[in-house]
């Protein structure tokens, strides 16, 4: 038998790890394609936590799994409307680093 | 000659081995993926932890979500980014500054963050959780009855919404009207 692959908690705590690393890079990046790499690390961490939760607690059988399948389709359009948004940017700024957009401070 | 259950000397199954393993390679595909200094080590090293969770999800008996990960994840979305990186990459800027100056404030709410997570996790009950080998396989039977009955509305409003991000995103990324149109792909 196993003693970690077949408990809930390593994977929760996998996914809450995987949460915050993309959380720190979302915060700490100066370029705007490796905030929304960091943004898809977090989206995979709630998946994770998702299918867990939808294997181990057998009243929410499937719904995790649903979850995870909307949470990928909506993060395909995210990530498209996003990478068109940093194009556009880029064509007029000439540069993808998020510090220097500052057009619409001045 | 079958294999022994537990492996000798390390008291652990294979499926322990082999999650420690895909969890070692994801989280270090991700340290990898928010402080490489190279953007395109970035992106390669985002596909080898999409990869990696796609082998958790199978472990956890979702191998439909472990397709959809390969395909849409790997297949669509990393070429995506890959394709961005490639469109805005210039030698001008300054490689050795990667992170802005908030870097410390952000380490520091990171920390705390998985701080909080592993607090709440190890504080909750979780009720009866089914103890396994690991999580059999359950097929699509589930998944597809939880997707078309009580999720249905939201399964519906996915499709809308990836209609709108695929007009959106063309109409975004569109050459402006004067310019030479067909320069570039996007």
């Amino acid at each position: 038998m196993s003693q970690i692959a077949g408990h809930l908690e390593p994977y929760l705590v996998l996914a809450g790890m995987l949460f915050a690393i993309g959380s720190f890079g979302f915060l700490a990046r100066r370029n705007a394609i490796s905030m929304l790499m960091s943004i898809e690390l977090m989206l995979n961490a709630v998946n994770l936590a998702a299918l867990a939760l939808g294997a181990f607690i057998p009243s929410l059988a499937g719904q995790g799994a649903a979850f995870a399948l909307l949470i990928i389709a909506v993060a395909a359009a995210e990530a498209t409307v996003g990478l068109a948004i940093v194009i556009a940017i880029f064509r007029n700024r000439k540069t993808p680093l998020v510090d220097e957009y500052d057009t619409m401070r001045q | 000659m079958p294999l022994p259950d537990v492996i000798p000397f390390i008291g652990l199954g294979w499926s322990d081995v082999l999650f420690l393993l895909l969890g070692g390679v994801v989280l270090a595909a991700a340290f990898g993926v928010v402080f490489g200094r190279d953007i395109i080590k970035s992106g390669l090293f985002l596909i080898l932890t999409l990869g990696a969770l796609a082998g958790i999800y199978v472990m956890l008996g979702a191998a439909i979500v472990a397709g959809a990960q390969v395909l849409v994840y790997i297949g669509a979305i990393s070429v995506l980014i890959l394709f961005a990186i490639m469109l805005t990459q210039s030698k001008v800027a300054p490689l050795k500054l990667a992170f802005q100056t908030q870097v410390a404030p952000a380490a520091l709410a990171a920390v705390l963050l998985a701080l909080l997570f592993g607090l709440a996790f190890g504080s909750t009950d979780w009720g009866s959780t089914v103890f396994t080998d690991t999580p059999a396989a359950t097929g699509t039977a589930p998944v597809a009855a939880a997707l078309f009955g009580p999720y249905l509305l939201a399964f519906e409003i996915a499709s809308v919404l990836i209609l709108a991000a695929v007009i959106g995103g063309l109409y975004l990324a569109m050459e402006p009207k004067g310019d030479e149109v067909g320069e570039e792909l996007l």
